[in-house]
C-alpha cells in the first residue's frame, strides 16, 4: 500500500487555546451514533463553537478570517480522554492536517499518525507567539516541516519536536501500519502458536 | 584468550566471531536481566513478534474486545481493503455504549443506535465472532463482561477502541485502548504496531478508613501526578492496599489510568485474581486451570524489577474524594474548599478559570452542600456487584431526596442478574432509585439517560469532561459510589461517613 510521503504540511494557521482540550470537547459523544466518519468535520468542537456563539463570540473553528485552516495550534495534553479515532477524523475532515500543540495524550497522538496526520511539539510561548502572528495576519501560510523538524511562517522559524518513530513513518510514507503488518501474518502465527491461550 | 586464540584468523572471520561472541554476551547478559523483570517486559517479551521498519513493535494481541461505537469503521476498512479478520475465536464483542436502559424491545426508538447494534450483529455473523449479544444474558458493559467471562486473564495482551481498557490491567493483563484503525489492524492481523513504554510503579500501603474506597485511591493518584504525568509510562499499582484490594477494587483503579495520561495500568496478579477467574465460562478448566495458573504466577514483576519510577502514597491520609472542575485531576478531598485559581500552579490557572466558570463553583467555599439534581451509580468503573452491594447496604431505608433523578445502571446483564436475586434491587428502587438496564449509560450520555441544561451530577463514572453526560452545560462531580448515594439522599454534596455513620 503506497502511501504519501508526508515531509512537510504547508496552510493558514488557527489558534485554538487552552490545555487539556479532552476528545470530548473535540467531538462530543452524541456525534458518534454512525457507522462511518463521513461527515464528521462539521461536529469538530461543536459544543465550543456553539458556547461561543450563543456568548456572541466567534469560535476560532467559524472565524471567517481563519477559513481553510489546515495547521491548528493548541495547549497541553491535547486530544486527552477517549480512544476515539472521531476525534482526529473530525479535525482531518474539518480540514486539519496538522497539529501543533504543547504536548498530546497518547492514543490521540497515534490515531492521527495513522491518519497521516502529523502532530508535532512546539513550546507554549512559540505557540502563543505564532498565534498573535496569525491573528495578525491570518493569510500567513505557515509550515510543518518535518524534514528540518521546524515551524515556519512570516520569515520565522521555530522548533519543533517529534518522535522519531512517527517521523519515520511520516515522512517514509508508512503512516498507516497495515501493509507492514500484513507482511508479518506468518510470524504472527508462529508466535500465536507458542502462547496457550491463543492455541486454546 | 580471547585475542590470542583468533590471533591467526583473517579478519572477516574474526569480525564474525566476534559478532557471535558479542550476541552469545548478549543473550547472557540478557538471561540476567530476564531474573528481574517486570509483567510488562515479561509480556511484551512473550507477545512480540518482530520488529517493525520504523522502530516499532508488531505486537501480538491475544484478546480483542470489541463495541458498537468504534468498530463499524473498522470492518468498513476490512472490506474495502478485501480482508478477513485472522484470528475470529480471539475477538469477542459486546454492545454496551447506545444501548438505551430503560427500553429492551428493538427496534429502538433511536433509529442511529438501532443501526449500530445491527451493524454488529451483521459484522459478528460474517466473521464468525462471538458476540454477547442483548438477549444473551451475557450483555454489559465491555469492561465488565470480559473479566465476569473470564476472558480477561493474566500475562495476556488485550485492545478493545475504548480508552478505559486499561480496566483489565487488574488481571495482570497489558491492556491498550485503540482507535478504529487499530481496531482494523488487530482484526486483520491479530497485532498492532506500538513502542513499549516504560513504567511507573505506584505503591500505595496501608489501610484505607472506613468510607475511603478504591475510587479515592485512583482520583488521589491522579490529583497527585496530573492528567497527563503518566504519558508514556504504564502503571503498576501496588503495595499492601492493592495486596488486599478485591479483584473489583483493582479494576476501579486500572480502569482510571488514562485518565492520568497512562495508557496501561496493571496489578501484578495473585491468589486474589486466580480466585476470581476459578470457574469463569472462559477460565481454563481442569489440568489447564493448574497449567495455567503456574504460568500466571510466573508472569508477576520480579523483586528488584527495574522501575523508570516509583511513587508511594499511604492510604491512611486519603480521605474521601471528589473533582470540583472540568477534567479527573482537579479533585480535592471531601471536607476541602473548592480552590481559588491562584492556589494552583500557573501553568493550570487558566483551565481552573474555565473549570469553575463551567461547574459555577465559588473558590474559597466548602464542595460539600452544592446542591445536586442527579445521580448516577454505574459506569465500567463502578458498575459491577460489589458497589451496589456496598451503597445497598448503607441505603436500606433510606430515600432519595425529592426533587434528585437518582439512578443504577448495573454494569452488565450479569451483574443485574446477581443484584435482583439477592434483592438489591428492591432495596434500591424502595430508596427511590430507578433500576436500570445495563450499559454504559450517562457515564457519556450517548444513550437516552443524558442531563439536561446544567443540571450536576453526582457520579461514579471516570470522566468530568465538560459536556461528558449529554447536555454541553452539565456538571460532573465525580465520587464513589457511596458518596453518590450520600448525595442522593440528601440531594447535596456529602460526606458519606456522615450520612450512613460509617467509622
Amino acid at each position: 500500500m503506497a502511501l504519501e510521503k508526508i515531509t512537510q504540511v504547508t496552510g493558514r494557521g488557527v489558534h485554538v487555546p487552552g490545555d487539556d482540550l479532552d476528545t470530548d470537547r473535540i467531538i462530543p459523544a452524541r456525534f458518534m451514533k454512525c457507522i462511518t466518519f463521513d461527515g464528521l468535520g462539521e461536529f469538530a468542537f461543536y459544543d465550543a463553537r456553539a458556547f461561543a456563539k450563543a456568548d456572541g463570540q466567534v469560535h476560532p473553528f467559524d472565524n471567517p478570517r481563519h477559513a481553510g485552516a489546515g495547521i491548528l495550534l493548541s495547549g497541553s495534553n491535547f486530544g486527552c480522554g477517549s480512544s476515539r479515532e472521531h476525534a482526529p477524523q473530525a479535525l482531518y475532515r474539518f480540514g486539519i492536517r496538522a497539529i501543533v500543540a504543547e504536548s498530546f495524550a497518547e492514543i490521540f497522538f497515534g490515531n492521527s499518525i495513522t491518519l497521516g496526520m502529523p502532530c508535532v511539539v512546539m513550546s507554549g510561548d512559540n505557540i502563543r507567539a505564532v498565534a498573535q502572528l496569525i491573528d495578525s495576519d491570518p493569510a500567513a501560510l505557515a509550515t510543518v516541516d518535518l524534514t528540518g523538524r521546524k515551524f515556519s511562517i512570516a520569515d520565522m522559524d521555530f522548533p519543533i519536536a517529534i518522535p522519531d518513530h512517527a517521523h519515520e513513518a511520516l515522512v517514509s510514507g508508512k503512516w498507516d501500519a497495515i501493509a507492514d503488518l500484513l507482511e508479518g501474518v506468518e510470524a504472527v502465527r508462529e508466535r500465536a502458536a507458542a502462547l496457550p491461550y491463543m492455541a486454546a | 584468550m580471547e585475542s590470542s586464540a583468533h590471533r591467526h584468523e583473517t579478519p572477516a572471520k574474526r569480525t564474525f566471531i566476534r559478532s557471535i561472541l558479542a550476541s552469545l554476551r548478549w543473550t547472557v547478559h540478557f538471561e540476567g536481566f530476564h531474573m528481574s523483570q517486570t509483567l510488562l517486559d515479561k509480556v511484551w517479551q512473550a507477545h512480540a513478534v518482530r520488529t517493525l521498519p520504523n522502530g516499532a513493535t508488531q505486537l501480538l494481541i491475544g484478546t480483542h474486545l470489541i463495541h458498537e461505537v468504534t468498530s463499524p469503521q473498522a470492518f468498513g476498512m476490512l472490506r474495502d481493503l478485501g480482508l478477513r479478520v485472522l484470528y475470529p475465536s480471539r475477538t469477542f464483542a459486546t454492545v454496551d455504549h447506545i444501548v438505551p436502559t430503560d427500553e429492551r424491545v428493538e427496534p429502538f426508538s433511536d433509529d442511529l443506535a438501532d443501526a449500530m447494534i445491527k451493524a454488529l450483529r451483521k459484522n459478528c455473523a460474517e466473521h464468525g465472532i462471538t458476540f454477547f449479544d442483548l438477549p444473551t444474558g451475557r450483555q454489559g458493559i465491555v469492561h465488565i463482561v470480559g473479566p465476569e467471562q473470564g476472558i480477561t486473564q493474566p500475562g495476556t495482551t488485550i485492545a478493545c477502541g475504548d480508552s478505559h481498557t486499561s480496566t483489565h490491567g487488574a488481571f495482570g493483563a497489558i491492556a491498550f485502548g485503540i482507535g478504529t484503525s487499530q481496531v482494523r489492524d488487530v482484526l486483520a492481523t491479530q497485532t498492532m504496531a506500538l513502542h513499549k513504554p516504560k513504567v511507573r510503579r505506584i505503591n500505595v500501603n496501608g489501610r484505607l478508613s472506613p468510607g475511603v474506597y478504591a475510587k479515592d485511591v485512583i482520583l488521589h493518584i491522579i490529583r497527585r501526578l496530573g492528567v497527563n504525568g503518566g504519558l508514556g509510562f504504564a502503571y503498576e499499582y501496588g503495595g499492601t492496599t492493592f495486596d488486599a484490594f478485591t479483584q473489583e477494587e483493582r479494576m476501579t483503579v486500572c480502569n482510571m489510568s488514562i485518565e492520568g495520561g497512562a495508557r496501561v495500568g496493571y496489578v501484578n496478579p495473585d491468589e486474589t485474581t486466580f480466585a476470581y477467574l476459578q470457574g469463569r465460562p472462559y477460565a481454563p478448566k481442569g489440568a489447564e486451570w493448574d497449567a495455567a495458573v503456574t504460568r500466571w504466577r510466573a508472569t508477576a514483576s520480579d523483586p528488584g524489577a527495574f522501575y523508570d519510577d516509583t511513587v508511594t502514597y499511604e492510604a491512611s491520609t486519603i480521605a474521601p474524594t471528589v473533582t470540583w472542575g472540568i477534567n479527573p485531576g482537579q479533585a480535592i478531598f471531601i471536607h476541602e474548599n473548592v480552590p481559588s485559581p491562584h492556589e494552583v500552579p500557573e501553568k493550570d490557572r487558566a483551565t481552573a478559570e474555565e473549570a469553575l466558570a463551567h461547574m459555577s463553583l465559588q473558590p474559597g467555599r466548602p464542595i460539600k452542600g452544592t446542591k445536586v439534581d442527579v445521580a448516577f451509580l454505574g459506569s465500567c468503573t463502578n458498575g459491577r456487584l460489589s458497589d451496589l452491594q456496598e451503597v445497598a447496604r448503607h441505603i436500606r431505608g433510606r430515600k432519595v431526596r425529592a426533587g434528585v433523578k437518582a439512578i443504577v445502571v448495573p454494569g452488565s446483564q450479569g451483574v443485574a442478574s446477581v443484584a435482583e436475586s439477592m434483592g438489591l434491587a428492591e432495596i434500591f428502587r424502595e430508596a427511590g432509585f430507578e433500576w436500570r438496564g445495563a450499559g454504559c449509560s450517562m457515564c457519556l450520555g450517548m444513550n437516552p439517560d443524558k442531563l439536561v441544561g446544567n443540571q450536576l451530577c453526582a457520579s461514579s463514572s471516570n470522566r468530568n469532561f465538560k459536556g461528558r453526560q449529554g447536555s454541553p452545560t452539565g456538571r460532573t462531580v465525580l465520587m464513589s459510589p457511596l458518596m453518590v448515594a450520600a448525595a442522593a439522599v440528601t440531594g447535596e454534596i456529602s460526606d458519606a461517613r456522615e450520612i450512613f455513620s460509617v467509622n
